[in-house]
């Protein structure tokens, strides 16, 4: 545990002070809301277009944060001193998911209120505590399998290509029952929860995503 | 070194047998499906493929484990020989599948059909398979990364058919569910022998690969112990096991 929270407080740290990975990815959903609105040609949006648009960007930024992850570690040696260092090597994993979920989270603290102020017709109010519990958990499914899929493409040679490659396929299902699951929360007069079924099945994704990746990571560190 | 040459030759022959029993079946003794006609009779080759292919991925994963655990490459090759097989299985159910949906939906692809769109994402997802083998040039971390992936894609199999199949409606008839579907017995004949048919198809051509992958590794270590290493031309990069 002492080993997650070194390793987290020095992907954190790196990021306080370089500022690379989060204003890029907050960037990026920002000019995409405004593409979006040009590429539909409407001033509001609501409902399954609405959660289907917020999901994507949300995706696709955190795409950013995937292909970066553990390239500082690889380029600076960081992953042989891990290796050196007498510690379980899991820890490496929940570490860097736990950071890629903070990335994640503070993304959307940003990213969801200017999605209602640029492009979402009905208020944000109402479904906002649903919309908190359905992106948490679409952050862990991001997390889980950006962490597993970056530690493969940074050990490839065409590493910016392999993560997306690979990555995407992997979260749809995640990805259906987010966009589904928001639809009914961003409509006109909609409901203040996501439907059970999408919340039952975002979780089992993270758990068995979760655990498989918890028990292969240490196949990806072997030299 | 395994020798996977051993029965291939009677397996060959029972596959043989049993396709072309499988042929005679579906055109002679099955009747016309009342509904759809003639082109219902692409059934009995579309969904063993696809049964198939989607049972061949995971059996792949099943494989890797295999390679994870005791860390022998010769469980690599048997994933990857599973995926690779599984692969050309899937996009022939794929292209089959187009027909069919075209013959009685109207259209080449339909959306709605949760099992068609999981198809295509699961195929998606291995297609990425061999770009990933050859990205990778050390061919160790290769047999590793790819085991890995090929057990998280393995698990992603039926995670992915109860996402989309909640997502969307049915328009696929559930011929095949647990109390017997609706299948008149001379149709759920035709239809067990094209399965047994494809599933030997597949075990026999898994051999094959097997067979000559490794008798490949064999000559060349022979020649290299025989003539010394000029005698053998150094591997290229390469997306299959060596």
């Amino acid at each position: 545990m002492r080993t997650v929270l070194a390793v987290l407080r020095k992907d954190l740290m790196l990021e306080l002070r370089t500022f690379e990975t989060l204003p890029a990815m907050v960037l990026f959903s920002l000019a995409t809301f405004v593409i979006f609105h040009f590429a539909l040609g409407r001033a509001t949006i609501s409902g399954q277009l609405a959660a289907g648009i917020l999901t994507v960007t949300l995706l696709f930024a955190s795409m950013l944060a995937i292909n970066r992850l553990f390239v500082a570690d690889r380029e600076q040696g960081g992953f042989d001193a891990f290796l050196l260092a007498p510690v379980d090597r899991s820890a490496l994993l929940i570490a860097k998911a736990a950071a890629l979920f903070t990335f994640l989270v503070v993304l959307e603290v940003i990213a969801v209120p200017a999605f209602g102020l640029l492009l979402l017709g009905p208020s944000l109010g109402p479904p906002l505590g649903g919309l908190v519990v359905l992106l948490a958990l679409a952050d862990v499914a991001l997390a889980v399998i950006g962490t597993l899929v970056s530690a493969i493409a940074v050990q490839t040679r065409a590493r910016d290509l392999i993560g997306p490659v690979i990555g995407l396929p992997l979260l749809i299902p995640a990805l259906i029952a987010t966009a589904r699951g928001a639809g009914p929360l961003l409509s006109e007069h909609g409901q203040g929860f996501p439907p059970g079924r999408w919340l039952a099945i975002l979780a089992l994704y993270d758990l068995v995503f979760a655990l498989l990746a918890y028990a292969l990571f240490d196949f990806l560190l072997e030299d | 070194m395994t020798t996977y040459g051993r029965g291939l030759r009677g397996l060959t022959l029972a596959t043989a047998a049993t396709l072309a029993l499988a042929l005679a079946l579906v055109f002679f003794y099955a009747p016309l499906d009342a509904d759809q006609g003639f082109i219902q009779k692409i059934f009995y080759i579309h969904v063993p493929l696809a049964i198939v292919s989607l049972c061949g991925f995971v059996f792949g994963g099943v494989l890797a484990i295999g390679h994870l655990r005791t860390g022998d490459r010769k469980w690599d090759m048997r994933s990857y020989v599973a995926i690779h097989m599984s692969l050309i299985f899937g996009i022939a159910a794929l292209l089959a599948g187009s027909i069919w949906a075209k013959a009685s939906w109207g259209h080449w692809w339909v959306w709605d059909d949760p099992t068609l769109v999981s198809f295509l994402i699961v195929l998606l997802l291995f297609a990425t398979y061999q770009p990933l083998r050859f990205s990778i040039e050390d061919s160790e971390r290769q047999a590793r990364y790819a085991s890995v992936f090929a057990i998280v894609a393995g698990a992603f199999v039926p995670l992915n058919f109860i996402a989309v199949r909640l997502a969307q409606g049915f328009v696929h008839p559930r011929v095949l569910t647990l109390t017997g579907g609706n299948l008149p017995g001379s149709m759920r004949l035709t239809f067990l022998v094209s399965f047994a048919g494809i599933v030997l198809l597949f075990t026999t051509l898994w051999k094959y690969e097997l067979t000559v992958k490794s008798t490949r590794i064999q000559i060349r270590r022979l020649r290299r112990e025989l003539l010394g290493d000029d005698a053998v031309r150094p591997l290229g990069r390469s997306a299959a096991p060596s």
